[in-house]
């Protein structure tokens, strides 16, 4: 065997149907929501796009190009995107909806099994700060997912804004609030709730940063937490989450949304709402997304920008779909009969068949070759014979 | 698949401990499972069942999601950095991690060796105090490797010292306080909340703030 770079995998034929039927399905009902796709090099400037991706500076694949330029190879879409939408080659007016289908790399740091490349499916949607924009965009994840055929899913949507303002509120400066929020990142409630103990403030603040934590559930929690918070950017944030839930009730998707205060799934790139997505039969996240007002700045041209991103692997293993190589007609044919196999093998490839042409001459054992497809047909000699 | 929640336990001592909070907590568990060698055990009168592991492979099984709910070590948890929701501290199996040698040792050498089954962990610890040293990994009676000249200091787990002082080791530097934490896959803490939930609640209320 010849090794492959660590996370690089093939993709046989059947994996290969099957990533395509997913990636079909996603993609019509984005483009039926009137996005347009686009392509971005697999390789960027790391000063451009390393530094203003989402991804950890670890997980990036780095090299140098033979200028001794550092190059990333494109760790997520969003910034690329972001690049293209803020330079003159994309000469339209926002709002800008956007999509994408593409590889990107991620260096893995755990076992050396993970795919360090992978398929993403998604959108940004750019130029639009209203709610409306983050209910399109979570609707048209939730209509795309559907459409591949998802059906148990679980879409937690937060605010990081209301997360940032409550900590200012109680803790006073940035730098407290940043650790209160990495143990929120980090899923580490138990640390959490040890660390706001420790805090030298009163039992009535630190209840309130432990009520935090009970606020995951329904849009009932939405009111709750209106009240947990005093300053008007918290207010004003979860006022955000509500009307957004109500612009998602009109899409009729909330059946499988919840809303998660506790959602922090970056420490510094997301804005405002931000959203996963979860699924039965598969242990890790299907996809993500939410609002990142800052990213456009780093090109120059501010802009309000949401999007979401779906990993087709993961959406795969969630689908479990039968992995089937597709039904191949083979004709096989001798001299004799060759014009004959032509027209017939053309004629069923324009009924939409996929077949085979094969000369008799350049197979070794036949019986072989014919198993290994679901039907056969033979033009040999002067005779012709069907064979399912 | 079963509506079942799967819970992955740490064989051995703390399974016993896990088992009584459980126990305490109102949920009714079958009594023979102590000489049992399944993997598997079934609760036929709750919603979960269990699944035994070894203790350092329980943050694994609980990330991929074949667990949906896992009690592990918080020593594990740093060791492994696995990407789980870690929601209670159960206050069992109370111990800590710390650096250990023969007593009255010089170090000598510019990378000093230190044996230990927490790699990661070791490692994170030196470089955070600026300390240059070589780590070697073992998998078990790490105490062994300064008797015999393996390494010049171990960074293992101690719950009473008493390993240490038969192996005439002493303690040198305090890491970090350990006990066991219910720890949730964050698939699962998202579809499976409300089962979930309950269960947190209930063992919750049995911890010993």
């Amino acid at each position: 065997m010849f090794e492959k770079p660590l996370g690089m995998r093939d993709t046989l034929p059947a994996l290969y149907e099957a990533k395509k039927k997913i990636r079909n399905a996603m993609s019509s009902q984005i483009e039926s929501w009137g996005y347009q796709f686009i392509e971005t090099p697999t390789l960027e400037y790391y000063e451009t796009i390393g530094e203003a991706s989402a991804i950890l500076d670890r997980q990036l694949f780095k090299l140098l190009d033979s200028q001794g330029h550092t190059l990333v190879l494109r760790p997520d879409m969003t910034a690329p995107i972001a690049r293209v939408a803020a330079s003159r080659l994309y000469q339209g007016e926002y709002p800008q909806r956007i999509a994408y289908s593409a590889n990107v790399f991620r260096a893995q740091q755990h076992e050396g099994g993970r795919p360090a490349e992978f398929e993403q499916i998604g959108v940004e949607y750019i130029g639009d700060t209203t709610t409306s924009a983050d209910a399109e965009v979570i609707s048209l994840m939730i209509a795309s997912l559907k459409q591949a055929g998802l059906t148990n899913f679980t879409v937690p949507i937060g605010h990081i804004g209301y997360v940032k303002a409550l900590f200012m509120e109680i803790v006073g400066n940035e730098a407290r609030a940043d650790v209160l929020q990495r143990y929120l990142y980090e899923k580490n409630y138990v640390g959490y709730r040890e660390h706001v103990k420790k805090l030298p403030l009163s039992s009535i603040d630190k209840q309130r940063l432990l009520s935090l934590l009970q606020l995951r559930g329904n849009d009932s929690k939405i009111e709750k937490a209106k009240d947990l918070v005093e300053c008007e950017e918290g207010k004003n944030a979860a006022a955000e989450l509500e009307m957004l839930w109500k612009k998602l009730e009109a899409f009729g998707v909330t059946e499988h949304i919840k809303i998660d205060f506790n959602l922090v799934s970056h420490m510094s790139y997301y804005t405002g709402i931000l959203f996963e997505v979860y699924a039965e039969n598969v242990g890790f996240l299907v996809g993500n997304g939410g609002r990142y007002d800052h990213l456009f700045e780093k090109f120059d041209r501010p802009a309000p920008a949401t999007g979401f991103g779906i990993r087709v692997d993961r959406l795969l293993e969630a689908l479990d779909l039968p992995q089937e190589e597709p039904e191949i007609h083979c004709v096989i044919f001798s001299a004799e009969q060759r014009e004959e196999a032509i027209r017939f093998a053309m004629s069923k490839r324009e009924k939409g068949e996929r077949v085979i042409l094969q000369d008799i001459a350049g197979v070794k054992d036949v019986d072989a070759c014919t198993n290994a497809f679901a039907k056969n047909t033979f033009f040999l000699g002067t005779t012709r014979k069907e064979e399912a | 698949m079963s509506d079942k929640l799967t819970i992955a336990m740490p064989k051995g001592r703390i399974f016993e401990e896990a088992a009584q909070l459980l126990v305490k907590a109102g949920y009714n568990l079958p009594p023979e499972f102590e000489d049992s060698r399944k993997l598997i055990i079934d609760v036929p009168d709750e919603p979960f069942r269990f699944m035994l592991a070894k203790p350092m492979d329980v943050t694994t099984y609980v990330e991929h999601g074949v667990a949906d709910l896992g009690i592990a070590g918080k020593d594990v948890m740093l060791e492994e950095e696995r990407d789980v929701y870690e929601v209670l501290d159960l206050q069992i199996s109370k111990c800590y991690l710390a650096v250990a040698g023969l007593p009255d040792v010089k170090i000598k050498g510019v990378a000093p060796k230190i044996a230990t089954k927490y790699p990661n962990i070791a490692s994170s610890y030196f470089r955070e105090n600026g300390e240059q040293v070589e780590i070697i990994k073992l998998n078990g009676s790490i105490e062994l490797a300064p008797l015999i000249g393996l390494a010049d200091r171990i960074v293992d787990i101690v719950s009473t010292g008493r390993t240490l002082k038969e192996n005439g080791l002493v303690e040198l530097e305090h890491i970090a306080d350990i006990t066991s934490r219910l720890i949730v896959n964050p698939v699962s803490y998202r579809l499976k909340d409300q089962q979930i939930d309950e269960i947190v609640e209930r063992l919750s209320s049995v911890v010993s703030q």
